[in-house]
């Protein structure tokens, strides 16, 4: 009998070309198969001028897909979206690239079109067992798929698009085992959050993390999704989940989804998807998910977040190594310590990203706006996470829940999340947001951004302050 | 990409934790499709204030940096957004070498990938050649070849990645080298491919309804 393996372990080894010094190891070289990826306008043009130097061509042209959403306006009317002349483009260049090349491109203005980590699942192009590399940090999303995926830089596109493949580094493993259920109210997004805070931005660095535990089988597709995305910023290389049947339904009917009669046989192969019982992990961590409170951030750093009943810290009683990171945090932000966080009034609303702009997340956020305002002053705006999902939650009427409460309801693209398209904050303003980082200028130069789950989000906008979801909607959050 | 072999030069301490991507290049350097231009958006919104005046206090404004080429830096530099923009900036300012205890991995990938050495020391260790740099600022030898670090007087050993430091002293053709396995790659994907037909991304026009 093989040793034990950890699923990561074992995607690796069916992906391993040929190994440069079979150790078979932790930090072991080798050359590591990669299925697919998915390329943007922003981070995929030099990789493409690369190509075109060298005269190299793309290994395996299927396996990629191009799409628009980093750069794009989020304006309601496509055709009147600003853009400026880099991101036009940008734009061009992606088009072009993909009829020189022979790579299927999503513009601006096609229904499929939207945030890349949104689409590549929606479409039915992540099947667990897969490595997926792509431009994009938050690429480690397609773990809840029990898929190894994982963000690269612009030389290894080019690198993966001439070969197809990466020379890879295998990564030492972490497990993160949460057990128990999270209370009503509290989102996958405040599960990851207390994983980041406890373990520190850096917690995970140069990690494979496997999450799983009784807490993590109860969740959605849509809610592991945003675990896995987040978990980049614990320095997680990889996320990863073990599929299960939730995972092999939510596939069942995507446009892309293999055939009936193949996605049984692949069905089959997946049932070895998991880590060995038996099968050692370099670092585990273990928490319950019933003392888990809703999140919010409070400083620069997206381990730098708190409960929301909670209050702005003393540096002075946080360990020696954080207070001036913590100090200069506070005065980025301009808070002050032992400020409650539910006393700190808010200029934005944000709802969108990779992490949290999902039906499911959108739905979440409509049950708290139902019937309510958002606060004078406010200025609140929702971007669906891709065009599919605006057009599903339309279908449903949740365009009109946002609308009548007050929100924007806008295009789909990564928008406010990290602000390279028109939408971003003014110096000073202070963001409730859905999304996934709080760094200095993420959102604009000089904005303040407090992430939380979508349904915060949309408590902050209403209460026109950091507001607890639970006090505000006791019945529609049961 | 350009090889590194042994460079001295001035090094700057900027001891922060978690200086992310967004910091070191801003999005509103991010809308080319070439590589070129960068040097102005390296740590720009530290550099420069919101009417694009210079800020005096910042360590890379000072009178004596004009010359830098290492940073000497806090735990979990360069974490955050996969930009390699981040690196072709630090290149093109004149930055060729960090010297710190921990990187953003995409990040350190994209420096090994271009030729920016990294050197990752443990914390205590970083915390002494910050002590001994005082104002922040001084001189530094890097020898990639013998492995040694020399600062303000004081030289001791570092350990890298083998893999990258051949790549670094020779400046190799990563995609060329690849390319000499062409025939492993070919028969390899013809076999996993053909035991897991699912996996072939068959194209067709449906619509997300």
């Amino acid at each position: 009998m093989s040793a034990p393996k950890t699923l990561y372990d074992k995607i690796v080894d069916e992906h391993r070309i040929l190994s440069f010094d079979e150790s078979g190891g932790a930090g072991e070289r080798l050359l590591l198969y990669i299925d697919r990826t998915v390329l943007n306008e922003y981070t995929s043009p030099q990789a493409f001028s690369g190509l075109r130097v060298a005269g190299r061509a793309p290994w395996r042209p299927s396996a990629s897909l191009g799409l628009v959403d980093h750069v794009n306006s989020t304006n309601p009317d496509r055709a009147a979206g600003k853009l400026d002349d880099g991101a036009r483009r940008q734009i061009e260049y992606l088009s072009e690239n993909g009829r020189d090349f022979g790579i299927e491109i999503f513009d601006l203005f096609d229904p499929r079109q939207g945030i890349e980590h949104v689409v590549m699942p929606e479409l039915g192009l992540v099947l667990p067992g897969m490595v997926i590399a792509a431009g994009d940090s938050h690429s480690t999303t397609y773990g809840a798929f029990g898929v190894v995926g994982f963000g690269i830089g612009t030389s290894d596109i080019e690198h993966l698009l001439a070969t197809q493949t990466l020379v890879y580094r295998r990564l030492r493993t972490m497990r993160v085992t949460v057990g128990g259920r999270l209370a009503p109210g509290v989102t996958a997004k405040d599960l990851i959050m207390e994983v980041i805070r406890r373990i520190g931005a850096d917690g995970a660095g140069g990690h494979a993390v496997e999450f799983a535990g009784e807490a993590i089988d109860a969740l959605g597709v849509e809610a592991r999704m945003t675990i896995c995305n987040m978990a980049v910023e614990c320095g997680a290389r990889v996320a990863l989940m073990a599929p299960d049947a939730k995972v092999v339904d939510y596939i069942r009917g995507c446009p892309r989804a293999p055939s009936e009669a193949l996605l049984a046989r692949a069905v089959a192969e997946w049932a070895g998807l998991r880590s060995d019982p038996e099968a050692r992990f370099d670092k585990e961590v273990a928490l319950s998910a019933d003392d888990i409170p809703p999140m919010v951030s409070w400083g620069t750093s997206p381990d730098q977040s708190l409960a929301i009943t909670g209050s702005i810290p003393d540096p002075d009683v946080l360990p020696a190594d954080r207070r001036a990171d913590a100090a200069r945090a506070m005065t980025y932000m301009g808070l002050t310590p032992n400020t409650p966080l539910q006393d700190i009034a808010i200029d934005r609303a944000f709802i969108g990203s990779c992490t949290n702009a999902r039906l499911s997340d959108i739905r979440d956020a409509a049950r708290i706006l139902k019937g309510r305002k958002v606060a004078p002053g406010v200025r609140a705006m929702i971007s669906p996470g891709s065009s599919g999902v605006r057009a599903a939650a339309e279908a449903e009427g949740l365009d009109r829940i946002f609308i009548e409460a007050g929100f924007e309801w806008r295009r789909s693209g990564c928008s406010l999340c990290l602000a390279m398209n028109d939408d971003s904050l003014a110096p000073g303003e202070r963001c409730a947001s859905s999304t996934n980082r709080n760094f200095e200028g993420r959102q604009g130069i000089g904005g303040r951004t407090h992430l939380m789950s979508p349904a915060m989000v949309a408590a902050a906008a209403v209460m026109g302050r950091l507001a607890d979801v639970r006090s505000l909607a006791a019945a529609e959050i049961a | 990409m350009e090889r590194f072999i042994r460079l001295s030069g001035r090094v700057a301490a900027m001891p922060a934790a978690n200086i992310d991507t967004d910091v070191i290049m801003p999005k509103a350097f991010l809308k080319g499709i070439d590589r070129s231009g960068l040097a102005v958006g390296l740590f720009h919104d530290l550099r420069f204030d919101e009417s694009g005046t210079v800020r005096p206090d910042f360590i890379l404004n000072r009178p004596d940096m004009a010359d830098i080429r290492f940073l000497l830096v806090g735990p979990n530099f360069g974490c955050g957004s996969s930009r390699e923009h981040a690196v072709w900036g630090m290149l093109q300012y004149g930055i060729r070498g960090i010297i710190g205890s921990s990187y953003g991995a995409i990040f350190a990938d994209n420096a090994a990938n271009n030729g920016l050495l990294l050197l990752s020391l443990p914390p205590t260790q970083i915390a002494a050649m910050a002590a001994r740099l005082g104002d922040g600022v001084g001189e530094v030898t890097v020898d990639l070849e013998a492995q040694r670090i020399e600062m303000e007087g004081h030289a001791e050993a570092f350990d890298i990645d083998p893999a990258v430091r051949r790549a670094l002293m020779l400046g190799l053709d990563r995609i060329g080298e690849t390319l000499t396995h062409a025939d492993r790659i070919r028969s390899f994907e013809q076999a996993y491919l053909a035991g897991k037909p699912w996996l072939m991304n068959e194209r067709n026009d449906e619509r997300i309804s």
